[in-house]
């Protein structure tokens, strides 16, 4: 194992771990607020993908276009669910909130099959973002290291909006105090859904940004990014988003590395340093102790 | 008045179910045994999700450490199928109590992501061991034996056979479960959901009564993988995965959570549904989503909460 190799496979764990970045950000920021804790960011993750994926071949294989279109058009299942559903069960026990979420992974899972086939669909690559790049002697997928510096650029963009704008302010009110946010005037289920449907427009372009990356879509892959998600919210601190981006780099990391070396234990690892997070230290790494 | 009522329940679904074991055809002998196994897993996991208010997503684990531990012994060890079990329940028992020991120490949100975590790690395991638990194969080939009790030996390879010995140990499991319903052990478990700070200013340790709760619930999860494995004569891994975790808590919510019969209400519904919707249609997931839809919107109180306010 010499240097060449490390340096490659820390880029690889990079790009993993900037992928559930991008799908824990979301669903970190609905915990944030909203306090519900959403198995159905997968399936935007998935419907991103898929929307993306045929916004893109209907416009002539423009990638881009079908990047700005695609998690729009999830953004508006996002709205009904938390407009016609989600809503109605804040008030109720975790199980609730959790078990309706659960139900639109069943749902989508099998709506996907039903418009997109049950197949595989192989993706098209991105002109100018194709090939690799040689670095240290070997290459790198370009589109990789695109992700690379997307990932932090997504955290800058989210840190100033939270931090430093007006709206940033209001979303912090709401989530730290719902019942004084209303009293002094915010209008708390529109900021809701506001927030819900931003949520699900990152988890779609997530998706969206997968479609060259992972090559396939397949109506799994939602159910398979939501489990990482989970870990790195949770390793993080929920609701803390500053912890997601840390966490979602030592889960990346953890994973390319334990890919490399113990191939049979690397999912064993990730879920280890999940549990031991939850019992020494709940909040995450970030999340205030309460 | 309420007494006779339940009695009469009680006979009357006891009384069908020789039935169906005595006279129906193999497929629906198949269907109820399926049923009844998932009602065992129900029920258990209902004592700690209904009546001790804790959402695990890790019991798939201890399905999969009756499954495994009872497949193993019968491959490796002995045939004997009542042994086998009994190893099986014994593997879910302890796995349930290291696991519970680290889990106990959270609630809620946190409660149901460390079970998830546990549940996983078992999952990656089975998946990867593959010399030991057959990887993503499971392990197959495993017999029905017969039960020899000296004089005479119980074929249970034949699906009626089978079929009673499932019936046996549900009508033990539902009796068991009543009682520690009833027992003051159980009444504390409803004090805990209910308002566990109460619980904890009369003196109790909410912890041992929830590692308590959590214990028996895996034991019967063990016993359902058990049963299920001999049912099917092989063992998945995916029965260990958190996706087969969410199994129970449906059945609970279809039922109702909050009634002792919903659980097995509610397997039966489930299992009857699935089978007609897929005679018609590919798309189970999607119906089923949509009736957990409107359960969790409309009809909180599942099946046998709705019955019994329509009695009142």
């Amino acid at each position: 194992m010499d240097l060449k190799s490390i340096v490659h496979v820390c880029l690889a764990g990079l790009s993993t771990g900037m992928f559930i970045w991008l799908v824990a950000s979301g669903l970190t920021l609905i915990f944030g607020v909203l306090g519900v804790l959403n198995f159905a960011h997968g399936s935007f993750y998935m419907l991103g993908a898929y929307c993306c994926f045929t916004v893109l071949s209907r416009l002539g294989n423009n990638f881009w276009l079908g990047l700005l279109f695609g998690p729009l058009a999830v953004c508006v299942v996002g709205y009904v669910i938390e407009r016609f559903f989600l809503r109605y069960v804040y008030r109720l026990e975790l199980p609730y909130q959790l078990l309706l979420t659960f139900a639109f992974v069943l749902l989508f899972d099998d709506l996907v099959k039903i418009i997109w086939g049950a197949g595989s669909l192989g993706s098209p690559s991105v002109s100018g973002l194709a090939g690799s790049v040689p670095i240290l002697g070997r290459n790198f997928p370009t589109y990789s290291l695109f992700i690379i510096a997307v990932g932090p650029l997504v955290a800058l963009g989210l840190w100033a909006l939270i931090e430093k704008t007006w709206y940033g302010r209001i979303i912090r009110a709401a989530s730290s105090d719902r019942e004084m946010a209303s009293a002094i005037g915010v209008n708390v289920p529109v900021l809701f859904t506001a927030v819900f449907i931003f949520g699900t427009w990152l988890g779609a372009m997530g998706g969206g940004l997968a479609v060259p990356y992972v090559g396939l879509l397949t109506p799994g892959m939602g159910e398979a990014i939501i489990i990482d998600a989970f870990v790195v919210a949770v390793i993080g601190g929920l609701g803390s988003l500053k912890g997601a981006f840390l966490g979602a780099l030592i889960i990346g990391l953890l994973s390319s590395f334990g890919t490399r070396f113990i191939p049979a234990f690397d999912m064993f690892l990730t879920f280890i340093l999940m549990a031991a997070v939850l019992l020494w230290r709940p909040q995450g790494f970030f999340g205030e102790a309460t | 008045m309420q007494r006779a009522w339940n009695i009469a329940i009680t006979c009357l679904a006891l009384t069908v179910l020789i039935l169906i074991g005595l006279f129906a055809g193999r497929f629906t002998v198949y269907l109820t045994s399926r049923v009844m196994i998932l009602s065992i897993f129900a029920m258990g996991y209902n004592l700690l999700f209904g009546r001790t208010g804790l959402l695990s997503f890790g019991h798939a684990a201890f399905y999969a450490a009756g499954a495994y531990g009872l497949g193993l012994f019968s491959l490796h060890v002995s045939p004997h199928p009542l042994i086998g079990i009994l190893v099986g329940v014994a593997c879910a028992c302890l796995l349930a109590a290291v696991i519970g020991f680290f889990c106990v120490r959270q609630t809620e949100i946190y409660f149901a992501m460390l079970t998830l975590a546990f549940g996983m790690m078992v999952f990656s395991l089975i998946w990867n061991m593959r010399s030991v638990t057959g990887g993503d194969d499971g392990l197959v080939g495993i017999m029905r034996a017969p039960i020899s009790l000296g004089f005479f030996s119980i074929p249970i390879i034949k699906p009626k056979y089978y079929y009673f010995l499932v019936l046996f140990f549900l009508a033990m499991s539902v009796f068991l479960i009543y009682r520690i319903r009833r027992s003051p052990f159980g009444l504390v478990l409803a004090g805990i959901r209910e308002n566990d700070r109460r619980v904890e200013f009369a003196g109790i340790s909410l912890k041992n009564y929830r590692l308590g709760a959590f214990i028996i619930s895996g034991t019967f999860a063990g016993l359902a993988g058990a049963l299920g494995t001999l049912l099917e004569s092989n063992s998945s891994p995916f029965s260990a995965h958190w996706s087969h975790s969410a199994e129970p808590v449906l059945v609970s919510l279809i039922g109702g959570i909050q009634t002792f019969t919903g659980p097995l209400v509610g397997s039966a519904v489930f299992i009857v549904l699935r089978e007609i919707i897929e005679r018609f249609t590919h798309n189970w997931m999607l119906w089923f989503g949509l009736i957990l839809l409107v359960i969790i919107m409309g009809f909180r109180g599942g099946i046998v909460g709705a019955l019994s306010g329509f009695k009142k």
